[in-house]
């Protein structure tokens, strides 16, 4: 069943709320790759993926991968809205005590692997893919990464891996935001003609709009019609996508909205809510 | 070496282990980074191709693919040089394996100088220090292939992240085949009262060689194998410093962060007596052949009786 577009454009909206509440809440964490990726985010668990909040470790589920480990205040606040755990959780990030720790860690429903050490996470979606096929497994494995995090050498290690072993059931996706903490990724260390880099190592690549709802969905379809080979769907987004002030700074990569900025934001946010 | 015992790599161990685990559980699956045949994999390739995956010269994705494989069920067993396993790859053991508990099995031969003339590049001295500073993971390092092959199975059997450091070169089997074998519970070879020596993999040989030195002195040692360094036999440490009074520890590594240490932190903090450690003294190894390398870097029986004499010397 093909979802409401405009209510999955409004579920982003609220996502983005919800992740400045978290911020504003917790005087830390990260804030602009985290609003870059709510759109995908919300495609996945609110339209592709096979998965149950009552059961999330049921073993016919697809499976995602946040291998940007930091972008974690959006993974919870699509795992509360999907209804793996409650809301009111989401206001204890970073606190002592709190199972949504500054980093993901396994144990939090919904969280499939701790991460936050950069380039780690598609050498894992490897193993689960080629363990799932020896399963025979329909299982899917999505496993999202930060153009920035794509300078970690053992990313192109597990390119290389899955496109040796054809794995078709891995969907990686880039979160081409252009920004990394340094600055421009262009000037930190340019990856030159990025698409190419990825079908050099022989992948199936889609390069969409990731802000756009219906692209994101269109191309995870997509990604599921190729076989032989892993798709990677490159995401063109913005850093600190939707608060006018926090967009296309990499200062905002590590940072927290205070008081008035949060105010500011979701006035923002409300306005955009309008607009739907 | 010495024909009174057979002479067998601890990675032949590993290899007949793991073919036996493999046969027992379909979720046994064997990963290597291009040293398929140098660390035995090959032999459980062999036999079950379909559950062996070559990741190239990748250790880091190698870890994050045996991750991947035990987060869906399997039994991995990751195998290549100990340098590279508990170096290249340290950052993905620590998160992508011990962070999260899983069970992945890493094997990490050519451990030691041992390796011989290749040199320091590939002689492992540091691993046992870089895992067992990792929450979660446990070290064994077996005396010998028996050993060794019933560590690679207990391994199998037991929850869990397991760090198996193995050797190159062929070494006397001193254990037998019908021993008991429980990971984190050490051996007592011999018994004595003036000094215990803590030794582990092939530094056993070595001070039960030093203890039969002993015996025509009319020094009485115990000589324990230390298999695990970690999770360490505590109670065979403090046991051993109460009864006997002063200890030697003997492990073909660094002195540094190694058995050890591990040692010294439970003597020191719960009945502190003399220890003297043999271990490479803080620098790089060398080429040459195993035997003069052990000599080269004083991990001889005759150093071994040194450092017990000293030890016993110290006792107030």
């Amino acid at each position: 069943m093909q979802p409401d577009i405009s209510e999955l454009k409004k579920k982003a909206v609220g996502i983005r709320k919800d992740i400045l509440k978290m911020l504003h809440l917790a005087g830390s964490g990260h804030t602009g790759g985290s609003l870059s990726i709510v759109e995908i985010l919300v495609a996945l668990y609110f339209y592709k993926m096979k998965n149950d909040p009552k059961k999330p470790n049921w073993p016919g589920r697809d499976i995602f991968l946040l291998s940007k480990g930091h972008a974690c205040p959006a993974l919870y606040a699509v795992l509360a809205e999907k209804g793996y755990f409650p809301k009111e959780d989401l206001w204890g990030l970073r606190k002592l005590g709190s199972k949504l720790q500054g980093h993901p860690q396994m144990g939090l429903a919904g969280v499939e692997i701790s991460s936050g050490s950069l380039g780690q996470g598609l050498s894992i979606a490897n193993g689960m893919a080629l363990a799932a096929r020896l399963d025979g497994l329909g299982t899917r494995i999505y496993c999202l990464m930060g153009d920035g995090e794509t300078n970690e050498g053992q990313v192109w290690e597990a390119a290389m891996t899955a496109s040796h072993y054809k794995l078709d059931n891995i969907c990686a996706m880039i979160d081409f935001n252009k920004l990394q903490i340094d600055g421009f990724c262009c000037d930190i260390k340019d990856m030159g003609p990025y698409i190419h880099k990825w079908k050099d190592f022989g992948w199936n690549t889609i390069e969409i709009n990731g802000h756009d709802v219906g692209a994101v969905m269109k191309a995870l379809d997509d990604s599921e019609k190729v076989k032989g080979k892993p798709t990677v769907i490159i995401a063109h987004t913005v850093k600190g996508k939707g608060v006018s002030f926090v967009e296309n700074k990499a200062e905002w990569h590590g940072i927290a909205p205070k008081k008035d900025e949060y105010e500011r934001a979701i006035k923002e946010l409300d306005e955009e809510l309008k607009k739907i | 070496m010495n024909n009174k015992y057979e002479m067998v790599p601890t990675r032949d161990g590993f290899g007949k282990g793991v073919i036996e685990l493999g046969r027992e559980n379909k979720n046994v699956v064997v990963l290597s980074a291009d040293l398929t045949e140098s660390t035995r994999a090959n032999w459980f390739k062999k036999e079950f191709p379909d559950r062996f995956f070559g990741l190239g010269v990748a250790e880091q994705d190698m870890m994050g693919a045996a991750a991947g494989f035990a987060l869906m069920g399997k039994i991995p067993f990751a195998c290549t040089f100990g340098v590279f396993a508990s170096g290249r790859a340290w950052d993905q053991i620590r998160v992508s394996i011990a962070y999260m508990n899983l069970n992945v099995k890493i094997i990490g031969t050519h451990g030691g100088i041992s390796v011989g003339p290749d040199g320091a590049t590939h002689q492992a001295l540091e691993e046992i220090a870089l895992m067992r500073i990792i929450p979660n993971m446990t070290v064994i390092v077996p005396a010998d292939a028996t050993e060794a092959r019933k560590a690679t199975i207990e391994a199998g059997k037991m929850k869990g992240p397991v760090y198996i450091r193995l050797g190159r070169s062929a070494i006397p089997v001193i254990t037998k085949s019908d021993a008991p074998f429980k990971i984190g519970k050490s051996d007592t070879l011999r018994e004595g009262k003036d000094a215990t020596i803590f030794a582990c993999g092939q530094m056993v040989y070595e001070s039960m060689v030093a203890c039969d030195m002993f015996a025509k002195e009319g020094i009485s040692v115990r000589l324990v194998n230390m298999h695990t360094p970690k999770p360490i036999d505590r109670d065979a440490i403090i046991k051993a410093a109460k009864e006997t009074g002063a200890i030697v520890t003997a492990e073909e590594h660094t002195i540094y962060g190694g058995l050890g240490s591990a040692i010294a932190e439970v003597v020191s903090q719960n009945f502190p007596v003399p220890i003297k450690m043999i271990g490479v003294k803080d620098r790089f190894g060398v080429s040459g052949e195993p035997d003069e390398l052990f000599e080269y870097f004083g991990l001889k029986p005759a150093n071994i009786v040194t450092a017990v004499k000293e030890a016993i010397a110290l006792k107030r």
